[in-house]
């Protein structure tokens, strides 16, 4: 009962059945950092990950292009 | 999560705002706030002609799709640096910026500095001896530059950049370590048009980054990813990093940071004389100590209050 966050490249499982903000404190990124993702629909950090999810994690900081 | 204004499922909460939103309210929202804020620090008219520049990022990108949804006349700029970094850097941003003026029927000036000048930003950094071995400040100062130079001769009346708050806080926060006087002062939405230098402004300041790049996202605008190769561990990414540990713990932070700032410098308040803040006080009628509040002093006032419940 997993689910996979996915940030640039990398890899995290977490237990299924936490939520999206628990998953990113256990996988020590911070939430502010990021923007989560699931089948390409913006998700919110209370949402409840299920068996399987596949969330994709989109860092918001970009640098030195402006 | 449920949106706030429809009930429906949430895309995006905004904890500083205690502001949740499906992605219709929020496609909604972000443009009415950009509108907001260029009327609130009087960046532009309907009637005047804007330059966006514009490198591809989301941020760049988003205003120019959010001026232009916003009925205001603006045409893009793109200045072509020559980065390649190992991921065609610079050829990347400069298709996905060409893709995105064709896709929406917009004009695009660009500016190949190589072309210009002899030398792309990297060997320009190499051959001046400038940035101690990185070429962030050569490009910094030929962005700038180049900026100003077209919105002049194309005869723009504004040069519209995509900083957000997250970029605005980070500088700031720099300035503020350093304590760079001139630099805080110089800071803001807005700086008015001089001699010779273009009226520059800062529609997104208001916004976070996560904003902007969920706006990026619900809106479908394809925009380069990837960081400048050359960004990499600098300071600005490294302050960046820093308040959003801050704002997680402290929702808010970030925006009380950079807007009571900004309160501050247009009230002057930025920086109090030696004796300014003397000469305001007074002696509390009550207790004689010195105070600046009217009347009691807030000790006084305190102990007042609980005697009368």
């Amino acid at each position: 009962m997993t689910a996979k966050l996915i940030l640039r490249n990398k890899e995290y499982e977490v237990k299924a059945g936490m939520s999206l903000l628990d998953a990113l404190k256990k996988s020590n990124i911070v939430p502010e950092s990021v923007i989560a993702t699931r089948d390409g629909e913006l998700i919110t950090e209370d949402e409840i990950l299920r068996n399987g999810d596949v969330i994709k994690l989109i860092a918001v900081i970009s640098g030195g292009a402006r | 999560m449920k949106c706030r204004k429809c009930g429906g499922k949430a895309s995006i909460n905004m904890r500083q705002h205690r502001l949740a939103l499906c992605k219709e309210h929020y496609l909604e929202w972000i443009p009415e706030q950009t509108e907001r804020f260029i009327k609130k620090y009087r960046m532009f008219t309907k009637d005047e002609k804007i330059l966006v520049a514009v490198s591809g990022g989301k941020d760049s990108l988003a205003l120019w799709d959010i001026l232009t949804r916003l009925g205001y006349q603006a045409d893009g700029l793109y200045l072509a640096l020559g980065i390649d970094g190992g991921i065609d850097y610079s050829d990347e941003s400069h298709r996905l910026t060409e893709e995105f003026a064709q896709a929406n029927n917009l004009k695009l000036h660009v500016v190949n500095i190589e072309q210009e000048y002899g030398y792309s930003i990297p060997t320009l950094s190499l051959v001046s001896h400038r940035g101690h071995g990185k070429p962030c400040s050569v490009c910094g100062l030929a962005k700038r530059h180049e900026m100003n130079r077209i919105a002049r001769d194309l005869g723009y009346d504004v040069l519209a950049t995509g900083h957000n708050l997250d970029d605005e806080a980070a500088v700031l926060f720099g300035n503020t370590l350093h304590w760079s006087a001139e630099y805080l002062l110089r800071q803001g939405p807005v700086l008015p048009e001089s001699d010779g230098l273009a009226r520059k402004v800062k529609p997104l300041c208001r916004f976070y980054e996560r904003e902007m790049t969920a706006y990026s996202i619900a809106r479908g605008i394809e925009y380069i990813y990837d960081e400048c190769p050359f960004a990499e561990g600098s300071q600005q990414i490294f302050y960046k990093e820093a308040l959003n540990q801050l704002e997680t713990a402290r929702p808010g932070a970030k925006l009380t940071f950079y807007t009571r700032f900004l309160e501050a410098r247009q009230s002057g308040n930025l920086f109090i004389e030696k004796d300014i803040e003397k000469a305001h006080l007074h002696p509390c009628p009550q207790c004689g100590q010195p105070t600046s509040t009217p009347d009691l002093c807030s000790f006084c006032r305190m102990i007042e209050k609980a005697k009368t419940g």
